[in-house]
């Protein structure tokens, strides 16, 4: 399977990165390299094989439905871009 | 008394212990170093006052006979480590001016232990790269030369700044990272001892996340005795991290008694690639022969699916990278594009997304964006998780047969030149990682050890790979191979 330019557009805007028009091309050449390089993954057989979950077998922890944190605005908006009046700035999204 | 930076953890913590020299001392002594090994661009953020108030501190609890393991021992901290008020920038651009207004558990139980931090170190951006050119920052240089060449070498990657503030004795230690061989690679492109534990063994907490399901911390030091040292106190269960094993752990120094006998060592037969040089052959022998001669077993096994391993990784990293950098959108922290007239909050991201990120980061996150995309999910993201499964059965296959460590190269070649991957494809960089990025994929703990010198006086190391949660085990065979082989060269002082 061969990546055009016009996919590597839409991966791009998918993962909410700009890439100029002209750079599409060598971009999809770079995926057909790493892709082609994945495909080998085929030749392996996974027939009644489950996808990894977790690494060591163990449960995770569970804890009480409490609150124990929090009342850190200050701290938590500290350093943001722009923050005002107690909130993150960021520019208008809904008309 | 620069001598003093050349002290191994063990050797400078026994000497603070009979007050023999102060930690303040210590400290002086590497800062001293820092500031002269500037062209090896190792050290990014330098933090002298931190570095003097904690060895100030580290001293009145010696004089108390309060000595806890790390106490006044000087280290430097991968950038990757989130350290309060002190920039920690994963050496992205993205997260330009971010000061975290928290510590990661691993360099809060550093300090817990008396450490003393001296700053934070050079990496690859987000940890992805394999030879410390993907830096924010740019290339740190390896102190390591050809002989009488001057060409500038990579010190390897991701933790290149680590590995090569230790090896230049700028700090008697450092913190790595390792998602693929970050830790391992680099020790052997320079030297020095480094160790992946266990998945699970260091928290995670407080550490810039590249692949959650693969990364660990580890210690980075000039001998297998620091890595148990420095590996005991960063290790341990963290509420905050729920991936973090609720093990004891144990100490580590103490099971370093050299006795191997009986062990049974493990050479998979498919880690002998087609086109492996003849140094890393010829080393890989010696290494096997010493840990014979010290009274192991060794058997050939196989680990079938090994070939299967980078590119399985380079679908599993890529993809939970994807999701992990989604955070950096120009709202919370970092670095935020200035925007043009009529931008609304998409372009905001784009934008700064594309001047935040490198260019191999950008590649990663888009391609791990590919992987999960619908369509394509179960065609590379499951299969690739499913070629994961079968990587880890192959490892409990021959545990289960007796195997106690397995002994392999750490890395395909010796350190090279900076810029001469350049024109390479992805693919070849992503080459180097091909004998570590399997103990990543099983979540086991491995270690790089320095063996022997190639014939251009570069340093080349060898690879144990030992059972899960097992490091102690592990780290006494590293060091029966460590005596056996007497690795002691340094790099001649150039910078």
């Amino acid at each position: 399977m061969s990546i055009e330019p016009e996919t590597a557009a839409r991966v791009a805007k998918l993962a909410r990165i700009k890439v100029e028009p002209e750079a599409l091309p060598a971009l999809a050449a770079e995926f057909n390299t790493i892709l082609g390089f994945i495909e080998q993954l085929n030749e392996v057989n996974v027939d009644g094989i489950e996808p990894m979950t977790s690494v060591t077998p163990m449960r995770l922890k569970r804890r009480e439905d409490l609150v124990n944190d929090g009342d850190r605005q200050a701290q938590i908006l500290k350093n943001a871009p722009d923050a005002r009046e107690g909130f993150f700035a960021v520019p208008k999204v809904v008309e | 008394m620069s001598d003093l930076t050349k002290l191994t953890l063990a050797e400078a913590r026994d000497k603070l212990r009979a007050r023999e020299v102060s930690s303040l001392e210590l400290t002086e002594a590497c800062l001293t170093e820092i500031e002269g090994a500037g062209a090896l661009n190792a050290f990014v953020h330098h933090t002298p006052e931190i570095a003097r108030d904690q060895a100030r501190a580290a001293d009145a609890r010696l004089i108390q006979g309060e000595a806890p393991a790390m106490c006044g021992l000087p280290i430097g901290v991968k950038d990757l480590f989130c350290t309060k008020g002190v920039p920690s920038q994963a050496a992205s651009r993205i997260l330009q001016g971010f000061l975290p207004e928290y510590e990661s558990t691993v360099t809060q139980q550093l300090f817990d232990a008396g450490s003393v931090m001296l700053g934070k170190l050079n990496m690859d951006e987000f940890a992805m790269g394999s030879s410390n050119e993907t830096s924010t920052y740019g290339n740190v240089i390896n102190p390591w030369r050809r002989g009488n060449d001057d060409t500038g070498l990579t010190p390897g990657g991701s933790s290149g700044g680590s590995a090569a503030a230790v090896a230049a004795d700028l700090c008697l230690a450092a913190t790595g990272t390792d998602t693929g061989g970050s830790i391992r690679q680099p020790a052997a492109f320079t030297g020095i001892v480094g160790i992946k534990p266990t998945y699970g063994r260091c928290s995670r907490w407080g550490v810039v996340a590249f692949a959650s399901s693969l990364d660990q911390a580890g210690p980075m030091t000039k001998t297998v005795r620091d890595a148990a040292i420095m590996l005991g106190a960063m290790a341990g269960h963290d509420p905050k991290d729920s991936t973090s094993a609720d093990l004891a752990v144990p100490d580590f120094e103490a099971m370093l008694t050299g006795d191997i006998r009986g062990k049974v060592i493990g050479i998979p037969k498919e880690y002998r690639m087609d086109g492996m040089p003849a140094e890393i052959e010829k080393l890989w022998a010696d290494g096997t022969d010493m840990l014979k001669s010290a009274g192991a077993e060794v058997r050939e096994i196989s680990l079938p699916h090994t070939k299967y391993a980078l590119p399985a990784y380079y679908v599993i990293a890529p993809a939970e990278a994807s999701s992990n950098l989604a955070r950096y959108d120009g709202v919370r922290y970092g670095h935020r594009a200035a925007l043009g007239q009529g931008d609304g909050i998409t372009e905001m991201y784009e934008k700064t997304r594309a001047e935040g990120f490198g260019h191999e980061v950008q590649r990663r996150v888009m391609v791990g964006t590919y992987v999960l995309s619908a369509g394509f999910y179960d065609a590379y993201y499951n299969r690739a998780r499913k070629v994961r499964a079968l990587i880890k059965r192959d490892f409990d296959d021959v545990f289960a047969a007796g195997i106690d460590a397995i002994l392999t190269p750490a890395t395909p070649s010796a350190a090279f030149g900076l810029g001469e991957m350049k024109d390479a494809d992805p693919v070849q960089m992503y080459l180097n990682d091909v004998f570590t990025v399997t103990v990543n994929l099983a979540g086991l703990p491995g270690v790089a050890v320095p063996t022997g010198l190639d014939g251009q006086g570069l340093p080349l190391g060898l690879q144990l790979i030992g059972r899960p949660w097992e490091e102690g085990d592990l780290l006494n065979t590293a060091y029966a191979l460590e005596q056996a082989a007497g690795f002691v060269a340094k790099p001649g002082k150039w910078w």
